[in-house]
């Protein structure tokens, strides 16, 4: 017996037998749906606390610094820095595409758009692509990146395919920013004699950041753990030995460079599942899932933290 | 035994390998000027950034080698992808990488007009082995009428070929597979497989290895290198093929028949650095010591 | 206070608008930001709407055959390309899943809207972000390693379920593999429940506080006022959620084909392993070459996937514009 069970009415207002008094019945029911509403809050703590204990035991002993500097061994632990580093620099070069996009979107959105049918398409687009499957949207990467356009598995064919997915995301929790900024410093703003351009530029957008910063920290995260999108554009394997000094753009034997393979870590631990080899395979496994999940861990906590000082330092000036 | 088979193996490569090299790669890729086949050191270094795209099953071999070549040569990047065979052809077909691997011949995939502007370089043998839960106790061989009787969904106990009685679990890789098609090719003649109720498929090595060692009953198909990986063999009973025991050994000597040629493509003729890492992949290091460490067979047992 | 902070931001800038903005660039640029969106959806729908019907125009497959059970592409009396199987496999999966999901979901969103004091859902809700941010194989890894092996050894008997009096009520056949439609419906199940209860939860905080109060105040118990009141008032918003949690699951990928065992067979038993739209596509399209009918079978698949989602997102505008318009 669930919170859900019981059976859905129309009307709005209350209904008229709600108006008896409380009976002896209905204040157990009463006292039993609350505990059974306060229980699915601790069953999912507890799932989420299991979930957290399970990869803390698992990766310990397992990560450590050197398991996050080293590079892969089939012999020994060896470490993830490679995949790690494709990691961050896929989370780079997608929101260098997508939030500048993204947030110009928002603003249209929020500040010019007029209820038409371009509006109503670009909500329709947004709304769509966010439920397209992520493997859909790999496939649509593999035709157009990796075969047609002939690059290749490269890092750049993934990045464009994360941001086709992460763009309505990034652009619509850019609309809510704006539109969070109270009208009234807008009316202020053109009372004062601004233009519209040079309100949204001084006065929405810098009001906005703190949620336009979260907006950015939360499609961050999503990047970090996709998979199914970059397993078809930027590859699977076991990356080379990166060489950090080689910064050629152009070279795709440089870690910098965006025309060459990355295995990110979602990927790689696909990978290890798929095709892994030598004893530490499952160690390996755990760890990178450690460290996957405490990298999202700290983007959430980031966005909040973030968040709340520019609030405080915005609002306090 | 082990040691032994490295040893012969060695001595093998050095004397045959350039042989077997241009025997078997055709055209040729050999460089102007080929290493000495008794300077195991020298490598050809070619500078440049190639990637390798395909067969899962030869993954681990290449993977090996092109850490090896590039520790050689610091100037190269060699990327390794998996993807299987059809990632492995399709790609190098379309120019997007270099070197294509597969486990089954290109003309099996693409149409005629790609598959003759492809070039295959044979560089390596590798074998497969039957293998089960180690709950399937009792069952060190399989014939192949038992395999056949097994697969195609005749037998469904283990009692039925001898075995405790547990209701077999048949562990398929894909349909598309080139592991999948080499064993029905090569053990069950092209019968019908079972199909629904309680066969599963798995994609990839790993996968099919994790499978069979968490379900009762099971049985699948993995290559020698997963087979003889650490972390796998004490998880798993590996079968015999007609009372051939699968071994390198065996595959060289053409008793066990569950074995198949490694394949490399490239687009037209390989030059550059990819001319340079598969005449590698033909030398006296890979053929002599990586192949025999990783469970394949050199080209010379073809 | 707002317009002195206002004041403060203006100081300095020109009062006449840029030459820029007299040419109206800005308008523009965000403009093309904005329909950029829809070129990318346009292009997404045309290209894979191109590749999934060359099953049909190129290789002469006719539509009615993608319906049939039969999945073998290499049939010895030719390719049988027949999709039933996967599509059943998908919304088989997808409605155990929501089964178990919505209730726990729904009931979680009205204890954080109704029932849990703050520092409760001060635990909660950033709990549920970091259960969002879980990477899918990262949940099918746990799936592989915890849930798969659970299920054979604890449910590998034939399962019945039994009544004091009236004795065994319901049994069928036990585990023979965890890698099955249950492991599938379970990893799914928690992966679309932050979905469901953060859209629900929106759509509880929706009800005016009013209503609440006045229900309340006429005597009713929290249960009643939860019941007759709060779930009929939001129940697009809960439908809502349903919907966007089916979309979810449906076209979830790595984690379900690492734990339901991939086998392409119409769904009989919860028990038996199934393979869906997307668990098919994932392990034959790096097996296959661009171009061979095969593959295209596969990009018709991701058409499937991709009508699935456009009409769910209608659906859920069909939704809306009744709560809307009532």
């Amino acid at each position: 017996m669930t919170a859900t069970s019981g059976s859905f009415g129309r009307p709005m207002a209350p209904k008229p037998s709600l108006r008896r008094k409380s009976s002896r019945g209905s204040i157990l029911a009463d006292r039993a749906a609350t505990v059974v509403l306060w229980g699915t809050g601790v069953l999912v703590l507890l799932i989420l606390g299991s979930i957290i204990l399970h990869f803390a035991l698992a990766a310990w002993g397992v990560v450590s610094p050197s398991f996050i500097l080293s590079d892969p061994s089939e012999t020994t632990l060896g470490g993830i820095l490679p995949v790690l580093w494709n990691s961050i620099y896929m989370l780079v070069l997608t929101m260098l595409i997508a939030v500048p996009v993204g947030v110009l979107g928002g603003i249209y959105m929020s500040e010019y758009a007029s209820e038409n049918a371009v509006t109503s398409a670009i909500r329709f687009a947004e709304e769509a692509i966010s439920s397209v499957p992520s493997i859909v949207v790999g496939l649509f990467g593999l035709i157009l990146f990796v075969d047609d356009a002939h690059w290749g598995f490269t890092a750049l064919a993934g990045a464009l395919a994360l941001t086709f997915f992460n763009l309505p995301l990034m652009t619509r929790l850019s609309e809510q920013a704006l539109r969070a900024v109270p009208q009234e410093e807008r009316s202020a703003s053109l009372a004062l004699g601004a233009t519209k351009w040079q309100t949204i530029r001084h006065v929405v957008v810098p009001l906005a950041i703190p949620g336009l910063i979260t907006g950015v920290i939360l499609t961050a995260g999503r990047v970090f753990g996709e998979a199914a999108v970059l397993l078809f554009t930027s590859g699977i394997g076991t990356p080379p030995h990166y060489n950090f000094t080689n910064f050629d753009l152009l070279n795709p034997a440089s870690p910098w460079s965006p025309f060459r393979p990355a295995t990110t870590l979602s990927v790689y631990i696909y990978k290890l599942n798929s095709e892994g080899l030598g004893a530490f395979k499952n160690q390996i496994v755990d760890g990178s899932a450690a460290v996957l999940i405490s990298m999202v861990l700290l983007f959430n906590l980031g966005a909040r933290g973030i968040g709340r000082i520019l609030t405080r330092r915005l609002t306090a000036s | 035994m082990n040691g032994m088979r490295r040893m012969s193996a060695l001595a093998v490569a050095a004397t045959l390998v350039l042989a077997a090299c241009s025997a078997n790669a055709t055209p040729s890729p050999a460089p102007t000027n080929p290493p000495a086949p008794t300077t195991a050191a020298t490598v050809n270094c070619v500078s440049g950034s190639i990637t390798e795209a395909g067969s899962t099953a030869l993954q681990p071999l290449i993977q090996d080698a092109a850490t090896a070549y590039q520790s050689a040569c610091p100037g190269a990047t060699i990327t390794v992808n998996g993807g299987g065979s059809g990632t492995g052809l399709g790609q190098v077909d379309g120019g997007s990488v270099q070197i294509g691997a597969s486990d089954v011949l290109a003309n099996t995939k693409l149409a005629t007009p790609d598959a003759d502007t492809l070039v295959d370089h044979v560089v390596c043998r590798q074998g497969w082995i039957v293998v089960t839960n180690l709950d399937v106790t009792g069952i060190t061989n399989l014939t192949t009428q038992q395999n056949i009787d097994i697969w195609t969904g005749t037998d469904t106990n283990w009692s039925q070929v001898g075995g405790p009685n547990i209701p077999i679990v048949l562990i398929f890789r894909p349909q598309s597979s080139g592991t999948r098609a080499t064993f029905l090719r090569l053990v069950l003649g092209g019968a019908t497989e079972a199909t629904g109720g309680q066969t599963l498929t798995e994609d990839s090595n790993g996968a099919v290895t994790t499978a069979v060692t968490k379900t009762n009953g099971a049985v699948s198909v993995i290559g020698f290198s997963y087979y003889n990986d650490p972390a796998n063999k004490p998880l798993l009973n590996g079968l015999q093929l007609d009372g051939v025991s699968a071994t390198i050994a065996n595959v060289g000597n053409g008793t066990y028949k569950l074995a198949a040629d490694g394949n490399l493509y490239t687009k037209g003729t390989a030059t550059g650095l990819t001319a340079a890492f598969l005449d590698f992949m033909m030398g006296p290091e890979v053929q002599g010591t990586i192949i025999p460490k990783d469970s394949y067979g050199p080209v010379s047992m073809q | 206070m707002a317009q002195m902070t206002t004041a403060n931001r203006l100081t300095g800038l020109r009062a006449r608008p840029g030459l820029l903005e007299r040419i109206d660039v800005p308008r523009r640029v965000v403009f093309l930001a904005a329909v950029s969106m829809i070129a990318i959806v346009a292009l997404l729908m045309a290209f894979i709407a191109w590749q999934g019907i060359q099953l049909f125009v190129k290789d002469g497959v006719s539509v009615g055959e993608i319906f049939s059970p039969t999945w073998n592409p290499l049939a010895n009396a030719g390719p049988e390309f027949g999709l039933l199987p996967f599509i059943a496999a998908t919304v088989c999966v997808t409605a155990v899943a929501l089964l178990i999901s919505t209730p726990l979901s729904v009931g979680l969103a009205l204890f954080l809207s109704e029932v849990a004091p703050n520092w409760a859902k001060a635990v909660v809700q950033p709990s549920l972000e970091i259960f969002v941010g879980i990477p899918s194989v990262v949940w099918g890894w746990l799936g592989i390693t915890v849930l798969v092996p659970f299920l054979a050894d604890t449910f590998s008997g034939p399962i019945v379920i039994s009544l004091p009096i009236a004795g065994p009520v319901f049994s069928m056949p036990g585990f023979l593999t965890g890698f099955s439609w249950m492991a599938g419906s379970l990893v799914l199940s928690i992966m679309v429940l932050p979905t469901i209860t953060s859209v629900s939860y929106d759509a509880f905080r929706a009800v005016p506080q009013e209503l609440r109060t006045g229900s309340l105040a006429l005597g009713t118990t929290r249960w009643q006022m939860i019941r007759h009141l709060l779930l009929p008032s939001a129940l697009s918003g809960v439908l809502t959620a349903v919907v966007l949690g089916m979309t979810r699951a449906a076209g979830e990928a790595l984690a379900v084909q690492m734990v339901i065992g991939n086998s392409p067979t119409m769904p009989a038993a919860i028990t038996q392993p199934l393979t869906t739209l997307t668990s098919q596509i994932t392990l034959d399209m790096g097996n296959t070459v661009f171009g061979e009918p095969w593959q295209d079978a596969l990009w018709t698949m991701s058409l499937v996937l991709l009508i699935i989602s456009i009409t769910s997102v209608v659906l859920v505008r069909l939704i809306n514009k009744r709560r809307l318009a009532s």
